[in-house]
């Protein structure tokens, strides 16, 4: 059988046609129960690409748990986890491997089930190709469209539709073609511009890997053909060059490379490139890769780049075609899949990674949302766990990016919450905002550290947190007066002031919370421009927000101080006859009642406030810093 | 020109050794000596040159490793100046505890998973590299590239992150790990034809060779020293034999082979109709047995 690759009598012949066969990433998808599961079970078994002793326990198996009665349950071969198996469902995404005489493929199949999208995006963000599953007898569903919807929007080149089960629907050809016409009608509306449509039976193997006796007036090819042969050539070649910086690989005083992989374009040594954020121009000296150095990289390719002289370069930064650079900006709108129970708390400080770059922003509340089924774009505050929004977002210095329709690797990000470290949700950015491409911050002559020396003393936000009633008006003023008489130049942000003035629009739901201490931290950093020693008492209940202003300042120049006072303490003295009001109920969002309060984890100074006075923490405060200063 | 491939491939898992060397503190790799292991070493050897590698390499020693794999990583550690670490659990050792007479269940979790585990404690590395693929158990073929562990080292199945485009968050809370597999998306083929066409060298037990050999349990073992005792009625052959998987040698079966070199090898393995694991005892257990293994911190 010669002719068979299987049993290729030459290797050497098929070893090479086996590294000339393109790799065609595909993910399945579609609602629970339309047989994914059972279609690339199907695959793996018709491709004989099951060995003797998983179909033996195959076999086992499909007596003990299998839905098929005496036959096998195809769909046991994929369903691995022990979950899964007692719940007959697809909990996350399985990788599947099929190689076939004329291409390789990675399969990923993905949960049909609403509360797992977040794991199908996981499985469509690599692909080229998408089979959407419909079963005949029930056409195109709400997850269907959900699941197309996504397919779309994560720019997977390739749709086909599948319609599976046609073996319960007698092989009808009407039923086909209304399912197609009724899919192909939604898939325009969202932009899909074509689809190819199989009928299949993945039960029966009809149309999977030959054409089935069953549906003579099918005259294409069948499932595997249509997917062996799809146009899955990189489109990132013709583009220019971009290589975000992984690491810098020094391992002695006379190299200096950039590791990365190239993102779209190609390379040769002397070509002029631009390093951004920076800007600085520079030409390469070298590809280096331990196979030797190379005349020439292209899209794809993981390699270290050396530059003709000492630019500055790091992780992060992006080497581009110095002509024809990326662009740099620091507001952009994109659109946010949220991928976590946690919805989303607009202004709250997220890490965003985008291609190397990792960046704190912070999100508008969303335009608007969309409901997948109808397309409709509806207005949202937030966005909950599987929610398609777009927002405007913010990010603390300028990131270098592209659309996401031009390219993935410099349009696509990740959102990270700060405190659970949770990868919260997928974005794709659209275009940079105009006001962030506009707007310049003006340089001044007098710079912060000539304002702060005029004053003789260095600048400092000394930020008191803690409940309600811990003392940190109490205290704050007490260190104010202290420093005021030792001649230190000082203002003191209270609380209360603020909230009566500058942030009177402001209540105190969390989001209102964060916009609150965000205001706050910026009119701290005008101050410590101005040379000022900023003394603040707020409750910033939000580890987040805190961590948020301390990177708003210079190192070293914000002191978190925990004024420490138990709950049951700060209650029994209720100050202001606030936890009586909270515990009766007649006031809302009360820290330390029904909102949380996150202590801490590592202040710059702790005050016990039952093992200190007032007066004794504020003469600790004073001295710290006095000392520092003199220091 | 389009990447084949196996440079698809190559660049993607160097892609990801950066990635974990750029983002966290102290990252190690476990070094098995298989072909998996043997293939993820070339591949962070080309990451990282003309630097060294800026990690360790840690190797979970049994005390019942074949004598050509402790020779081959020796070798290995020789030629590249590696920093190799070897854990061994001498205290279970010296109770007696042996791949013969202890259950297998109990012999890998002493001898293995727990010595991991110490091994990770103790190093406070909070990334491990396994040369772990998609392709071998069904388990493994839902575990993400960058795969979570709580400080008990327990893999939580369905609350894993979410893994979008090749952006991998490598955030996590004080005491967890991270295991990452810059082999995922590589098959069992993929390995053998990277070997091959990067001449990458491997232990030679991988080619068929004239060994002495026992038949037990319906497989077949090399007796690689005199701790191997024989039981009733067996006797020692001389078989041309290789292995698909190396392991503790009482517990790899071996295959009557004639496969001497990699296209041969490469060859056998297409017309193979038995799986990868198929000779390995560590596995013959209940269904979904990896996924609790590995729930319990197994690689």
């Amino acid at each position: 059988m010669a002719t068979d690759p299987y049993h290729a009598a030459d290797v050497g012949a098929y070893l090479a046609a086996q590294s000339a066969k393109p790799l065609v990433r595909v993910i399945t998808c579609g609602s629970v129960d339309d047989g994914k599961s059972t279609l690339i079970g199907r695959l793996l078994y018709d491709s004989k690409q099951v060995f003797d002793d998983q179909l033996s326990a195959l076999t086992a198996d499909s007596k003990r748990v299998g839905t098929q009665g005496a036959n096998l349950d195809f769909a046991l071969l994929v369903d691995g986890l022990s979950a899964e198996r007692e719940q007959g469902i697809t909990i996350d995404v399985a990788y599947r491997f099929l190689s076939t005489p004329r291409a390789k493929l990675i399969i990923a199949d993905c949960p049909g089930h609403e509360q797992y999208t977040r794991n199908m995006v996981t499985g469509a963000s690599t692909a080229d190709a998408a089979i959407v599953l419909v079963d005949a007898r029930k056409g195109v569903l709400t997850q269907t469209r959900r699941h197309s919807y996504l397919v779309h929007l994560l720019g997977i080149r390739h749709v086909v539709l599948a319609v599976n089960k046609m073996d319960l629907v007698g092989f009808d050809q009407t039923v086909f073609d209304a399912i197609c016409a009724d899919y192909a009608a939604f898939a325009a509306s969202i932009g899909i511009e074509t689809v190819i449509t199989v009928p299949i039976s993945g039960l029966g193997g009809d149309n999977i890997m030959v054409r089935s006796p069953n549906t003579p007036w099918f005259a294409g090819p069948p499932l595997l053909e249509t997917l062996e042969s799809l146009d899955v050539s990189a489109d990132t070649a013709g583009r220019a060059f971009r290589m975000p910086v992984q690491w810098v690989n020094r391992p002695d005083q006379d190299f200096r490379g950039f590791a990365g992989q190239v993102a779209s374009g190609s390379i040769a040594p002397g070509d002029a490139v631009r390093v951004l954020p920076s800007g600085r121009t520079t030409q390469i000296a070298r590809i280096v890769t331990a196979d030797g150095d190379l005349d020439m990289a292209e899209a794809g390719q993981s390699i270290t780049l050396s530059f003709t002289d000492n630019v500055d370069c790091a992780r992060g930064d992006v080497i581009a075609a110095a002509g024809d650079p990326p662009q740099v900006a620091d507001q952009f709108e994109a659109t946010l899949v949220w991928m976590d129970a946690t919805p989303l708390l607009p202004g709250r400080s997220y890490l965003l990674k985008l291609g190397t770059q990792t960046v704190a922003v912070s999100i508008q509340p969303p335009k608007y949302t969309v409901n997948v089924n109808t397309l409709e774009q509806l207005a949202a505050r937030t966005l909950d766990l599987n929610a398609i929004g777009v927002a405007a977002i913010t990010t603390a210095r300028p990131i270098v990016f592209e659309p996401y329709a031009d390219s993935r690797t410099l349009g696509g990000f990740i959102l990270i919450d700060r405190a659970t470290h949770a990868t919260v949700a997928a974005g794709m950015i659209h275009f940079a905002l105009r006001r962030s491409q506009n707007l310049h911050l003006q340089a001044s002559a007098i710079t912060r550290a000539d304002h702060a020396a005029q004053k003789g003393q260095q600048a400092k936000v000394l930020w008191l947190t803690g409940l309600s009633g811990a003392g940190k008006s109490t205290i704050a003023d007490l260190v104010e007066q202290r420093l005021h008489a030792a001649g230190r130049h000082s203002f003191l942000l209270d609380g209360d002031n603020v909230r009566h003035r500058l942030n009177k629009d402001l209540g105190f739901s969390d989001t209102d919370r964060i916009e609150n201490i965000r205001r706050v931290g910026e009119v701290a950093r005008l101050m410590t421009d101005a040379g000022l020693i900023v003394i603040t008492a707020f409750i910033s209940p939000f580890r987040a927000e805190r961590q948020l202003v301390r990177e708003m300042m210079a190192p070293g120049e914000f002191w978190e101080i925990h004024i420490d006072t138990p709950l049951a303490e700060a209650e029994r003295r209720d100050v202001k006859g606030l936890y009586k009001k909270a515990r009766s109920g007649a006031l809302a969002n009360f820290t330390g009642i029904d909102s949380p309060y996150e202590a801490p984890e590592a202040p710059e100074i702790r005050v016990d406030t039952t093992a200190m006075s007032a007066e004794a923490a504020a003469d600790l405060i004073v001295a710290r810093l006095l000392a520092e200063d003199r220091g | 020109m389009t990447l084949t491939h196996l440079q698809r491939l190559e660049a993607e898992s160097i892609h990801i050794l950066r990635e974990v060397v750029a983002e966290v503190e102290r990252p190690v790799m476990l070094y098995s000596i298989g072909k998996d292991s043997s293939v993820m070493l070339h591949l962070a050897l080309k990451a990282f040159y003309p630097a060294p590698l800026p990690f360790p390499l840690l190797h979970i020693a049994s005390g019942w490793d074949f004598q050509a794999m402790l020779a081959h990583r020796d070798t290995m550690v020789a030629t590249h100046g590696l920093d190799l670490i070897v854990q061994h659990n001498d205290e279970a050792a010296a109770a007696g505890i042996n791949p013969f007479d202890t259950p297998t269940p109990l012999y890998t979790r002493l001898m293995l998973t727990d010595m991991l585990k110490a091994a990770l404690d103790a190093g406070r590395y909070d990334a491990a590299f396994g040369g772990g693929r998609r392709d071998e158990e069904k388990a493994r073929a839902k575990e993400r590239i960058f795969s979570f562990r709580n400080p008990d080292h327990v893999w939580d199945p369905r609350n894993q992150r979410p893994e979008v485009w090749n952006l991998y968050n490598s955030h996590k809370a004080k005491g967890d790990s991270i295991r990452v597999f810059p082999l995922s998306n590589w098959t069992e083929l993929d390995i053998w034809q990277y070997i091959e066409a990067e001449n990458i060298p491997i232990v030679p037990l991988y080619l068929a060779a004239e060994r002495p050999t026992v038949t037990r349990d319906g497989m077949i073992l090399m007796v690689d020293d005199d701790r191997m005792a024989l039981r009733p009625g067996e006797t020692v052959t001389h078989r041309a034999i290789r292995f698909r998987t190396l392991g503790c040698y009482p517990l790899s079966g071996a295959a009557e082979s004639s496969a001497a070199s990699l296209p041969q090898v490469i060859q056998e393995m297409l017309v193979s109709t038995a799986s990868e694991r198929l000779g390995r005892a560590v596995d013959h257990d209940p269904t979904a047995s990896m996924e609790k293994k590995k729930a319990e911190g197994y690689f």
